[in-house]
């Protein structure tokens, strides 16, 4: 037996055997195990334990957060597989969630002149701002007269993941049926041949380099006859799978230019991000906000940039950005970006004199079927958004997570109750199968080439994803995807529109020490200083402080790992300083950036904020195991 | 068996103290906003009760640790998740309120009534551990009431170290002020510890640990008594979170010097 990583030293290692070892509580293991535990209530003996004959089948659940209710997103979401499995849902029997009521789409235009637009977007904002009657510009902002049949969620749920999640999986422990343990983070697949054969938690009581250290215990090795993996995008366990099972093949496509057939490449995940940041907002208690509000952007602060605002019961409203790997800036950084959409005139009406309750970040993995990993395999099976399930069309993720989980619960039981075993071949009957049957099969094939138009510029991006959207994938723009690190651009290039003396001096004083070169180039570039009111617009480090627990339990290794640190010192753009979300990642004294794994809230975009490769494909930075992260029930 | 203990921790569970609490007044009296939302964890102050009892239990074979929890009980659920990787340890669940806003003497009287209940439970080798505080509305005597209402008069508070003897009597440290310790001798159980913070760190996360114990913990939720805890005509003038002052500025090139002065006249205010 084997373990994924090749750096973990040989040690004497406890062993535990279970039926069903799963990894990640998110939306998809929940759909998992409220399905699964619902098949093993009726006592049917296809359900007894192999390994401990005569018991239930022993399920076991890890997951890194410290608590269940740590899931960082207040999401807008049709929900029809999560109705589905809920028939009788009563959203005001779980906290922050509500029906949608009212929803639209707003084209934010830049109120300040700060933005880095196009000419051709800037002439069309003019042309909008000379337009009257039903489509005027109102507060900088366009409302679009309808939401496109493809964003709708008319019919859905706002809620807070952190608390859907808590509800789960109260329900599902009620059950007695399935264990999920919060604080345990999972380091690898465990491997026999090409066969997953269970998992291997994390070690506890080393030093930062993982070597042994006072209170050293080594992590268990799980035994399981199937391993569910629903670690997410930046999951360790994932990942080990990809590294030693590689990538599925992607389908031929016509060579640019030339109309020759390009030769089958292996699917590339991990090539499509984007950060999603948040707040949760206490709205003041005179807004007009009605719960279940839903309103889309797109526009500002950089034209790239995606935002959203979500209102909760209770005044409560998420509000957020994306930031894509497309965007090519070197220095983006999400929460100053995240404080100037706030303050955009046609939010900020509303937002003004409220209170954050809670912040977080979170990488959204956007390749979807396109970095589609193998699904199933000799004793393993990937559910979730770390499976390719998000449908980038749609921005829509919870819900076809959930379903999933559900298709793979169901095909659990079917193969127990055949005495199949949970071969790559059964899996691939009884759970592929469902899924591509599905409408989460249907979603991502029609949204799979929706984004492609963005590589080549804002404008082409908007025009393809509406193709794309109208046809139901049958349209869309082509685009040759480059990997993360090469989607993003030198600084020069990417701030022409500054002065050299002016690039000179945010840099001369990013390496003073004084402040940060994003902060230091959004000056130059004219974006106004951040007035801090201590109850909104607070530092990126009272955030941390204010928006929740960022608690790293002591013990553990360093997850955030520089593979090449001769790489780093090279590096002009160190784009994980500026898109770390905690300011966990920071200059150092050494060739590689400092990590202080204390501040890490796991959101996982050094992986892909990282303009340097060691092999060409992934970055420099390795993401692994780690325990801790953000804690704040409200996300 | 030879000094061997029966060990029984109270330790209720309290709203995650790092997150933002807001009292609020509910119909009931004062509240916590969104308490039922708010993430909970076991009383950091009873937590290293449980550790020092665990410790103690395997030092001393034979001998046995029931933790006995007030809360409600999805919400207890939730915490043992978290609790039970830690320490062997039977749960003895009492279903009951949330909030911190009871009569401790209430509190004091259903922990007590817990106790009593419990099966096997030998008076003559009881350690009855707490925490002496908590991260959350303290009354500061639960854990005095619970030991008189047991008729257990050797009480020791700020607790930090025990050490037991081979007589069976123990030496206790507890915490006096001027950061001293104060040294007793108490002859043998039964007594009550109310725990400072020990010396014992977090005991590291053990999926074994957890196995074993949750075979108890879900039967012991089943079986969950109820305990209507009310204000007891107990009524609040006002409630209010310590005094928090956050004032941020960003400066650049300011000196060290320079920021630890103003660091320190600021403390001086």
């Amino acid at each position: 037996m084997s373990e994924g990583s090749e750096e973990v030293q040989e040690v004497e290692r406890q062993e535990m055997a279970v039926d069903i070892a799963c990894v990640g509580f998110g939306p998809a293991m929940g759909g998992f195990l409220t399905t699964l535990t619902r098949a093993m209530a009726g006592g049917d003996a296809a359900m007894e334990s192999k390994a401990m004959p005569g018991m239930p089948l022993q399920v076991l659940c890890y997951e890194r957060a410290d608590d269940l209710a740590a899931g960082v997103s207040g999401v807008v979401t049709r929900a029809r597989a999560i109705r589905a499995s809920f028939p009788e849902l009563e959203p005001a029997g779980i906290p922050m969630m509500t029906p949608v009521r009212q929803e639209k789409v707003l084209y934010l235009l830049d109120p300040g002149g700060a933005s880095r637009r196009s000419t051709a977007l800037r002439l069309g904002d003019t042309l909008l701002r000379a337009l009257c009657g039903p489509l005027r510009v109102e507060q900088d902002a366009l409302e679009l007269p309808y939401t496109p049949g493809f964003l709708r969620k008319h019919d859905g749920l706002v809620m807070s993941i952190g608390q859907f999640n808590q509800w789960v999986g109260g329900e599902l422990m009620a059950t007695g049926l399935a264990q999920v343990w919060p604080g345990t983070p999972v380091s690898t697949a465990l491997f026999d041949g090409k066969a997953v054969v269970g998992v291997r938690l994390a070690d506890q009581g080393v030093d930062r380099a993982g070597a042994p250290a006072a209170g050293y215990m080594a992590g268990m090795d799980v035994r399981a006859a199937l391993t569910v993996v629903g670690d997410g995008p930046v999951g360790a366990v994932g990942q080990s799978i990809d590294r030693k099972l590689g990538m599925p093949q992607g389908p031929q496509a016509h060579e640019p230019g030339t109309g020759q057939r390009t030769a089958l490449q292996p699917q590339a995940r991990g090539r499509e991000w984007a950060l999603g940041m948040k707040m949760v907002v206490e709205l003041p208690e005179d807004t007009p906000l009605e719960a279940g509000t839903v309103w889309h952007t797109f526009g500002y602060p950089e034209p790239e940039i995606f935002g959203f605002l979500y209102v909760h019961p209770e005044r409560l409203a998420s509000v957020g950005i994306f930031v894509p790997s497309w965007m090519g800036n070197p220095e983006r950084t999400s929460y100053r970006y995240l404080q100037h959409f706030l303050q955009h005139p046609y939010l900020w009406r509303y937002l003004n004199g409220g209170t954050m309750r809670s912040w977080g970040a979170k990488s959204l993995e956007e390749s979807g079927a396109n970095g589609e990993p193998f699904l199933a395999g000799d004793g393993y099976a990937r559910i979730g958004e770390g499976s390719g399930s998000t449908n980038l069309l749609t921005g829509s993720g919870v819900d076809e997570a959930w379903a999933t989980g559900v298709q793979l619960a169901e095909a659990v039981a079917e193969l127990l109750r055949a005495g199949k075993a949970f071969t790559g071949e059964n899996l691939e009957a009884a759970y592929v199968r469902r899924r591509r049957a599905s409408f989460v099969e249907r979603g991502a094939q029609a949204a799979k080439a929706a984004r492609n138009g963005f590589h080549k510029g804002v404008v082409r991006g908007l025009l393809g994803m509406a193709l794309a959207g109208v046809s139901g994938g049958r349209l869309s723009l082509s685009a040759r995807i480059r990997p993360a690190h090469r989607q993003i651009e030198p600084l020069a290039n990417f701030y022409r529109r500054l002065k050299p003396e002016q690039m000179e001096k945010a840099i001369r004083e990013a390496r003073s020490g004084g402040r940060t070169l994003h902060d230091a180039l959004m000056d130059a570039c004219g974006w106004p200083e951040i007035r801090y009111d201590g109850k909104l617009l607070v530092s990126q480090q009272d955030a941390l402080l204010l928006g929740g627990k960022v608690q790293a339990a002591a013990g553990f290794a360093d997850h955030v790992i520089f593979r090449d640190p001769a790489l780093c010192a090279e590096c002009g753009e160190r784009t994980c300083i500026a898109m770390c979300s905690g300011q966990a990642i920071t200059q150092g004294e050494g060739a590689a950036p400092a990590f202080d794994r204390e501040k890490c809230i796991h959101c996982g975009a050094c992986l892909w904020n990282c303009a340097q490769s060691p092999d060409g494909e992934n970055s420099n930075i390795e993401f692994r195991a780690g325990a801790g992260g953000l804690h704040s029930a409200e996300n | 068996m030879a000094n061997s203990f029966h060990i029984v921790v109270c330790a209720s569970i309290v709203p995650d103290p790092l997150q933002t609490l807001e009292p609020v007044d509910g119909a009931g009296g004062p509240t916590l906003k969104n308490e039922m939302v708010l993430p909970a964890v076991l009383d950091p102050w009873a937590a290293c009760a449980l550790y020092e009892a665990a410790d103690l239990a395997a030092k001393h074979p034979g001998s046995k640790v029931w933790l006995v929890s007030l809360g409600p009980k999805a919400k207890l659920q939730q915490v043992m998740m978290t609790v039970a990787q830690k320490v062997p340890f039977e749960l003895v669940a009492i279903d009951g309120p949330l909030g911190g806003f009871t009569d401790a003497h209430a509190t004091a009287a259903a922990l007590a009534e817990a106790i009593a209940a419990i099966p096997g439970l030998e008076r003559s080798r009881l350690l009855l551990f707490g925490g002496w505080e908590s991260a959350s509305r303290g009354a500061g005597v639960t854990m005095q009431v619970v030991g008189e209402r047991l008729g257990i008069s050797d009480q020791f508070q700020g607790v930090d170290q025990i050490t037991v003897r081979d007589d069976g009597g123990f030496e206790v440290l507890e915490r006096v002020e001027g950061g001293q310790h104060q040294v007793s001798v108490c002859a043998g159980a039964p007594a009550v510890l109310g725990w400072a913070t020990g010396n014992l760190p977090e005991p590291r996360n053990s999926p074994q640990i957890g196995m074993v114990n949750m075979r108890g913990i879900l039967p012991a939720l089943q079986r969950a008594k109820s305990a209507k805890l009310g204000a007891n005509g107990l009524s609040y003038v006002s409630v209010s979170l310590p005094r928090q002052q956050r004032e941020t500025r960003v400066v650049r090139d300011m000196p060290d010097a320079e920021i630890a002065g103003e660091i320190v006249a600021w403390i001086a205010e």
